[in-house]
């Protein structure tokens, strides 16, 4: 429905205000989940996982509701969704070839 | 692409059906990805090599930072309402969210201000360790995308105060609001990885 409005020119369908308000929630309380984790030493050994697994979770969040891709034409979540993968496998290349580094470097 | 129609409101229109200002700002949006991602691996590389304090656990605030994170996300939330009242042609409501939207951004700037402050009076510098120097660029040059944001929406306030912005320039306040958001989305990933996985 979203291509079809693109195509045609007019405005393609929103999320409504009540829908805004509810995610506004759900990352407020997303949020505050993740600094009540950092604070549990029980949580300790699951942090950076659980942590990470948030903060996806918020980052879908804004962009599908409130940037509107979830609404828009999906060439645009395409135009975002390509570098974005591509600055995900900058940092875990860096990681890997400065691990490597080091590890061969320190023979460990 | 080739302009296959101009819309009403003056945007022009690509052979595939879409607005070319919004394909062209995603495509910025693309490559601004890559420049985060870059800032944040070089961060991620260096974390936890400092020869010489102030090391991060000692100086990092997270309970202010969450707050920065919530005054943020908050400044979001009025970016949408902004738009959804621009396109409805109530300005009344459009002047308000925008004003609230670039109110919060000021916060969050007043607030990196003061933290950057305590830093330096604490004895962190740019070039006192490579937690100073990953640490200053990347919030930094998240800093500078802030600034230009707040400074993009006091100008369309100050337009929607004139009586020069209508729900014929949506668009325009649309793609200052996937501005507002990419920066909102990437304070989200530099509060995780910077602040709480310490």
């Amino acid at each position: 429905m979203s291509e079809h409005g693109e195509a045609h020119g007019t405005q393609p369908a929103h999320a409504t205000t009540g829908t805004y308000l509810r995610i506004a929630l759900i990352l407020v309380m997303i949020t505050l989940i993740e600094v009540g984790v950092f604070y549990v030493p029980a949580f300790q050994g699951v942090l950076v996982p659980v942590l990470l697994v948030l903060s996806a979770v918020k980052f879908t969040l804004v962009v599908m509701f409130y940037m509107h891709l979830k609404f828009d034409n999906r060439f645009f979540a395409f135009l975002f969704g390509g570098p974005l993968l591509l600055g995900f496998a900058v940092v875990v290349s860096l990681l890997l070839i400065f691990y490597g580094a080091v590890r061969l470097r320190t023979g460990t | 692409m080739t302009h296959a129609s101009t819309h009403t409101s003056g945007a022009h229109r690509t052979s595939m059906g879409l607005d070319s200002r919004k394909l062209a700002f995603w495509a910025f949006i693309g490559s601004e990805c890559l420049l985060f991602g870059s800032l944040i691996a070089t961060y991620l590389v260096y974390k936890g090599r400092s020869l010489v304090g102030p090391y991060p656990h000692e100086i990092l605030n997270i309970p202010f930072t969450s707050f920065s994170t919530f005054d943020l996300l908050m400044s979001s939330l009025a970016m949408v309402l902004a738009l959804a009242a621009v396109q409805r042609g109530d300005m009344k409501r459009g002047k308000i969210w925008l004003f609230v939207t670039a109110l919060l951004g000021l916060i969050f700037l007043g607030g990196q201000f003061w933290e950057f402050s305590h830093f330096v009076h604490e004895g962190l510098g740019l070039t006192t360790n490579l937690f100073g120097s990953t640490f200053y660029v990347l919030t930094g040059t998240h800093g500078a995308h802030v600034t230009v944001g707040v400074i993009w929406l006091l100008t369309l306030w100050i337009q929607a105060l004139r009586g020069k912005l209508g729900p014929q320039n949506a668009l325009t306040v649309e793609i200052t609001g996937l501005y507002w958001h990419f920066v909102d989305v990437v304070w989200i990933v530099i509060f995780t990885v910077v602040y709480l996985i310490q």
